[in-house]
């Protein structure tokens, strides 16, 4: 890191605590000691997400987006980890809290839904049992009953058919959708404001994600909750996200509404992302046109812009400020709109470089 | 294709690559620097340019012909005499052929099908019944000695490039595992022969006494498309070849993959989940679902007006990337419950646990694989484009039943409908029932 800017807030932070966001995320770093050298994977990162909104992390494997997820959760062993600035959950700040009260908070105002749903659960334990053990860890006073009946209604709610009888079963017994549900009706069992969704239909079939996504959304309606959902499915985020974050080796590269990120992105990145991925409604004259490179290691990370190595448009910003300048997460032409470029005239290049490319048949739409 | 040794010293390795390569370091650090570049050493002429989708040549002779292919697994009772109590039929039933130098996709959800249908191609299992001819050749009889020749012709790639690499072998023990196998070239002659593989597939040619662990995800899967095209195949089925991959990278690969289709004339069996990158890849697509077939067209009527109603909500299914523009979710045909076991699928047609239109007919006689287009066929009583299925089976006539699916004795007789792998010149029509041609009316 060559200049460390000061950091733009993303999202409103002026209103009152009340009815403010539940998430506030404001220049986090985390930072992990390795044998080779320390790693940050998260640098300087801010943003919030509002009750009732959605908010979509994209980028990835190694840019960051599930260190800080789950640092907002207090999942980092403090001991092997560094955290710096701060993370306020529904006004409190996480950062710093101590294991016993994160415990209070974890699963109660605040729950993950993890990828990976067979490992996710424990093999040796029912369903059921696991599901009560949530709600019992936030509810002393309920009895043992109370709790299991609560794990049926839940298992109901999420679409487990025969909950009654499948409230017995183990992990193993559940199809991939059901235990996908199983986990999602474990982290709302508490009705937390605030869910982190980690990849939750990455390894599932198209209709059984079809399914969970259009569970997830009934649910944030029904819980007026506030959903992080972090994907590198860019099709998820359009159907689901009211608010786009785009992460790239640990920092936030561009952040606005999903209309602004999708359809008139403004970092090279963004473009990246859009163009590498085919379209089942696309003409089949667009190209497929990858990044080129890898994603960069984090224990050097690249001098200035960090996607400069694998930027196609390096050269159109005069004086090589790319390779030697970290670029400020400034505002883009939208309101709201913050990208982390160099580039002079983005949107006229996407216009048209990249658009004739990528959708031959949007560009006179986008015009 | 070997190439004299002495020309290998003519390539100039860049910078870091020489560097890395020279001192043989393994520390992780230079590594990881160099290898977030390396991509770039050794360019692939093309593989960085924007590829458009692959095209459907209408004329290419079938490379590969399966028709009736069937795999039952055992199920087997727990206990000391283990009696074998049930079977998975796995792939139930299917045929297809595959074009000469062209693609062919194979998509459906987890479960159905697909990759053992992939796998016994490549006669990693056995089929149980049906045939599969290569060149004249049966490969659902050969021995597996007689096998061995034929395994150069028709070769892998596997889903995930972190199991699918002996870990204590080097990269160049990998790729050159099939010329010594199969002693094609003399020993002293492999390792150039691997030099040159690693290139085409875009990896620097310095590289291969380094292990699969010091390599990217994407580079791996290069790594495994190097050892599958080590024996020149006239046949690659790809399963899942770019699902483990980020989404900068799986395009690298589809490039490739489609670059290299194109220099070696090579016919691929596409397997996949992900319906809009087989739609890149395969001017010719198969859904499956529990073990069959259900619906196969180009590329063009299959995405644009299936005839199915699980490829039809299918493709409703697919978060599309344009939504964002309009904003809320996409219309989608849901589909209730899971998909059913294998082990007992369900009577008639196997998808009509879930399916919207499935009515009397559909429990009772199983609809046939019917060619209603130059190039499409499916497998559906009710078959029709998406909101104007017809009210009454469209096979009832065919098949000499009634409209509930009772052998009719009043109407016409049975009549024989093709089920063969390739594509009929006369075709039926559905909306006028009628037996139709390219020559009559459309």
């Amino acid at each position: 890191m060559t200049t460390t800017p000061s950091e733009t807030h993303v999202g409103q932070r002026e209103r009152p605590q009340s009815d403010g966001p539940i998430l506030v995320v404001e220049d986090l770093s985390v930072t992990f000691p390795t044998q080779d050298g320390p790693v940050t994977a998260v640098k300087g990162l801010s943003y919030s997400v509002e009750m009732g909104k959605t908010l979509g992390i994209v980028g990835e494997s190694g840019s960051g987006k599930s260190v800080s997820s789950l640092a907002v959760l207090g999942l980092h062993d403090a001991k092997a980890s560094k955290i710096t600035g701060s993370i306020r959950v529904a006004g409190t700040e996480v950062v710093g809290l101590s294991e016993a009260r994160m415990r209070k908070l974890r699963g109660n105002s605040v729950s993950m839904i993890f990828q990976d749903a067979l490992a996710a659960l424990h093999p040796f334990y029912k369903i059921g049992n696991q599901l009560s053990e949530a709600y019992l860890v936030h509810h002393p006073s309920a009895s043992k009953r109370d709790a299991r009946r609560k794990a049926i209604e839940m298992l109901d709610r999420v679409g487990i058919p025969q909950p009654d009888r499948r409230v017995d079963d183990f992990p193993h017994q559940f199809s991939g959708g059901m235990r996908q549900r199983a986990m999602i009706a474990m982290g709302l069992i508490n009705d937390p404001s605030l869910l982190i969704a980690d990849e939750p239909t990455t390894a599932l079939d198209v209709t059984v994600q079809a399914q969970i996504l259009d569970l997830l959304q009934d649910l944030q309606r029904e819980f007026n909750s506030a959903v992080v959902i972090i994907t590198h499915d860019l099709g998820v985020i359009a159907e689901t996200a009211d608010d786009v974050l785009v992460m790239y080796a640990g920092r936030a590269v561009e952040y606005g509404t999903v209309k602004q990120i999708l359809t008139k992105p403004e970092m090279p990145y963004t473009w990246g992302l859009l163009s590498s991925i085919p379209d089942v409604a696309a003409s089949t004259d667009a190209r497929l046109i990858p990044i080129p490179g890898n994603p960069p290691s984090l224990l050097s990370p690249p001098s200035g812009c960090s996607f400069h190595p694998r930027c196609a448009h390096v050269d159109k910003v005069p004086g090589g400020l790319c390779a030697t300048e970290l670029p400020a997460l400034t505002a883009a032409s939208g309101a709201n709109h913050l990208k982390r470029c160099h580039l002079p005239n983005p949107e006229l290049i996407y216009r048209t470089e990249i658009l004739p490319e990528i959708a031959p048949d949007l560009v006179e739409e986008i015009r | 294709m070997t190439q004299d040794p002495n020309v290998r010293a003519e390539i100039e390795p860049t910078e870091l690559g020489a560097d890395a390569a020279e001192s043989g370091e393994r520390d992780l650090r230079t590594d990881e620097h160099a290898d977030a570049y390396s991509d770039n050493e050794v360019l692939v002429p093309g593989a960085f340019e924007g590829h458009v989708a692959s095209r459907l040549d209408p004329d290419a002779p079938a490379v590969l012909e399966v028709e009736d292919l069937k795999m039952y697994f055992p199920v087997k009772s727990s206990g000391l005499v283990r009696r074998t109590i049930g079977h998975v039929q796995a792939v139930d039933g299917v045929s297809f052929q595959v074009p000469k130098g062209g693609s062919l996709g194979l998509v459906g959800e987890s479960g159905c099908g697909k990759s053992t249908t992939g796998r016994l191609i490549t006669r990693l299992y056995t089929p149980t019944a049906g045939s599969m001819m290569f060149e004249g050749q049966d490969l659902a009889k050969l021995s597996s000695r007689a096998m061995k020749p034929l395994r150069r012709d028709v070769q892998m790639i596997f889903q995930d490039p972190y199991t699918s690499l002996n870990p204590r072998h080097t990269v160049g023990a990998i790729v050159g595992a099939p010329l010594q196998v199969h002693g094609i070239v003399p020993k002293n002659k492999v390792l150039s022969r691997v030099q040159e593989l690693l290139e085409v597939v875009g990896l620097n040619p310095e590289h291969y006494n380094r292990y699969p662990n010091e390599f990217s995800g994407g580079q791996r899967q290069r790594i495994g498309i190097a050892r599958a095209l080590t024996l020149n195949p006239k046949l690659l089925v790809a399963d899942e070849p770019v699902s483990a991959l980020d989404v900068s990278i799986q395009a690298q690969v589809i490039n490739l993959l489609q670059d290299l289709q194109k220099e070696f004339d090579i016919a691929f069996l596409f397997i996949a989940h992900d319906l809009a990158v087989v739609r890149h890849f395969c001017p010719e697509v198969a859904v499956m679902y529990l073990g069959k077939i259900v619906e196969i067209a180009d590329r063009e009527t299959l995405y644009a007006a299936p005839f199915h109603p699980y490829t039809q909500a299918l493709l409703s299914a697919v978060p599309d990337v344009k939504q964002a523009a309009i904003g809320g979710r996409r219309e989608r045909i849901r589909l209730e419950g899971d998909v059913p076991s294998p082990i007992n699928p369900p009577s008639g047609c196997r998808f009509r646990t879930r399916c919207p239109l499935a009515q009397e007919i559909c429990a009772k006689v199983e609809p046939p694989l019917l060619q209603v287009g130059p190039r499409h066929k499916v497998a559906c009583h009710f078959a029709g484009e998406l909101g104007q299925h017809p009210a009454t089976p469209v096979t009832a006539g065919l098949l000499g039943v009634d409209d509930q699916g009772s052998p009719s004795s009043t109407g016409p007789e049975a009549v024989q409908v093709p089920t063969g792998p390739g594509y009929e010149k006369d075709w039926f029509d559905v909306k006028t029932r009628r037996m139709t041609s390219q020559a009559g009316p459309a």
